[in-house]
């Protein structure tokens, strides 16, 4: 490679070059840069070693742990119920999502099958927890690369949703609405109607985020052919959900291995094709539409029943009688003071969160708490994917990069 | 491809690696012998019955009153067969080493680090074991150890802290 400057002298980089005894030596070294670890477009405390050769990428090493704060080991103090407010704080932007795959991890290991409201409402809370991790993926990733408005239409809807929740479980963001075996509680017709409302007031609005992104000519200039990812080194990298779909592997849990309500729905899976930006992009997008359709059926196929399976030994029982009925008091202060005896064995459950699988692995020894829990973060195993996706591209599309993996700190610390 | 058929062609294959498989909720965990990790991880992946080409997870369980104390958990699932397995294999306190993965799944890079930081167990070959949620500093050991408490060993103590009520 000959390097030019603006004076038009040649230097001598590479000895190969037809020229290079006679051009003057140019002296180049890497530089290295850190970004972060206070880095606004890292959501959260992450640093990376960027390995610089002018403004290429030459390695990156991620450094992280900021948010380290021992989760695995906290779940061996606690019982199982006790266990589900700390899954909140995985990924805090969407708690339902993790309360669900832990849950359903407990009910794999107590082997509890869900009653059909359940599973119904469930899927429900599921989606549009997905919703709301895809709108502010797409407003903060298009915040980070340059396109500022989107961000402001995808948060004004995802305030909607977030206040449902609020009516829902009183909390915006750290739910806890997942019960092992069941759910916390059910839909009030207020809740039904905002939803039913919310579902027709959506898709149009998810047509507006798109019309300011697809003739943006910095979105696409940053998001097309940027951290390309073949479809071989992604399931490589064991990288999951609309990461992995972006390079064209049909690889969805929802359909692989169904569970809650999703074999009775019909929806597709969107697959990408050039495993880029703008394909993981675009499949978001999609998904968002598709999510809405599995509430819409969800709905409609919904009949009146328990929410909460009949295992007096292991699921909660309903609030109302705990402060009526004796039984039901002695049941819910022994679950949580002693949790349940789980069988001695191990088990692995994943679930399709919008960010990638989201697994948990728990060896039980029998008696009430886990022996070792430990939890399959899809952004952890993503961040392992950085430097192969990052290499030879240009120090600005870092920041795409970490957002195209949809990173959320608290998940891959733990 | 059944769980039952996994594990005869492993058996098969691996006589002499090969402890025990057990199936339970569904889940298929063979245990084997440490030696023969890295040949049959490399069966799992290449022979055209298994192609096992997607890595989930890498787990570690501490077992203190065992003789091999530590239990490496390998999980892998076959995106195209759609079947899922769970290696597993145990290896001393005393010679903690077992070999890496990462040529065969490079996801197994960061994961095995995380074992390597949370238990302290080693892996030949890897390419780049350094800690990785704690501290590259930190020195009070390996946290998801049983042996460690769940409060620390005092290092958190030492830090100094800005008393806001006296000004």
């Amino acid at each position: 490679m000959a390097f030019e400057d603006q004076r038009t002298t040649v230097y001598k980089v590479d000895p190969a070059h037809p020229e290079s005894d006679t051009l003057p030596t140019l002296r180049t070294e890497e530089l290295l840069l850190n970004m972060g670890p206070q880095h606004p477009s890292t959501h959260g405390v992450l640093k990376v070693i960027l390995e610089l050769e002018g403004e290429r990428l030459v390695k990156s090493t991620p450094v992280m742990g900021f948010l380290h704060r021992g989760v695995e080991k906290l779940a061996e103090e606690g019982t199982y119920h006790q266990f589900i407010p700390h899954t909140d704080r995985l990924d805090y932007v969407c708690a339902m999502y993790n309360n669900f795959a832990y849950c359903r991890a407990v009910e794999k290991l107590m082997n509890i099958t869900v009653p059909e409201r359940a599973e119904y409402l469930r899927t429900i809370v599921a989606e549009v927890q997905r919703i709301i991790g895809h709108q502010f993926w797409l407003g903060t990733q298009a915040l980070d690369i340059g396109a500022m408005t989107v961000f402001f239409y995808c948060f004004r809807d995802r305030e909607i949703l977030l206040d449902w929740f609020d009516e829902l479980c009183g909390a915006r963001l750290t739910t806890s609405w997942y019960r092992i075996g069941g759910i916390e509680r059910d839909f009030t017709p207020s809740l039904l109607e905002k939803l039913k409302k919310f579902l027709d007031y959506f898709p149009p609005k998810i047509d507006e985020y798109v019309i300011f992104l697809e003739k943006n000519r910095i979105w696409l200039a940053r998001t097309k052919g940027v951290a390309v990812i073949s479809a071989e080194d992604a399931v490589n990298f064991g990288l999951s959900g609309p990461t992995l779909r972006g390079s064209g592997v049909d690889y969805d849990l929802r359909k692989y291995e169904p569970y809650a309500a999703y074999p009775k729905c019909e929806f597709s899976v969107p697959i990408g094709k050039n495993g880029d930006t703008y394909d993981r992009y675009w499949i978001r997008v999609m998904e968002l539409y598709e999510s809405v359709k599995i509430i819409r059926q969800c709905l409609e196929q919904m009949r009146e029943g328990p929410i909460m399976a009949d295992v007096p030994s292991v699921t909660l029982p309903p609030k109302e009688r705990v402060f009526t009925n004796l039984e039901s008091m002695i049941q819910q202060f022994k679950l949580f003071s002693q949790g349940f005896d789980a069988p001695p064995g191990e088990i692995y459950c994943g679930t399709e969160a919008h960010k990638g699988e989201l697994g948990f692995y728990i060896v039980s020894t029998g008696g009430g708490k886990p022996y070792r829990l430990k939890i399959r973060a899809p952004s952890f195993i993503h961040m392992g994917a950085f430097d192969h996706m990052s290499r030879g591209y240009m120090i600005a599309d870092a920041v795409t990069i970490f957002g195209t993996y949809d990173i959320v700190m608290g998940e891959c610390d733990r | 491809m059944t769980l039952q058929h996994l594990t005869n062609r492993i058996q098969e294959n691996f006589s002499t690696g090969f402890i025990k498989a057990v199936e339970w909720r569904g889940d298929l965990a063979v245990l084997i012998t440490r030696d023969k990790l890295h040949d049959v991880a490399q069966f799992l992946h290449d022979d055209p019955a298994m192609d096992f080409d997607y890595i989930v997870h890498v787990s570690s369980v501490d077992w203190p009153d065992d003789e091999d104390r530590f239990e490496v958990v390998y999980e892998f699932y076959s995106i195209k067969k759609r079947h899922r397995i769970r290696l597993k294999t145990r290896v001393p306190e005393s010679d903690c080493v077992v070999d890496s993965l990462t040529d065969l799944w490079k996801g197994a890079d960061f994961m095995e680090r995380e074992v390597y930081d949370m238990m302290g167990i080693r892996f030949r070959n890897h390419p780049d074991l350094r800690r990785i949620l704690m501290p590259d500093d930190y020195t009070e050991g390996y946290p998801l150890r049983k042996d460690f408490p769940l409060r620390g060993k005092g290092w958190r103590d030492t830090f100094e802290f800005l008393d806001e009520t006296v000004r």
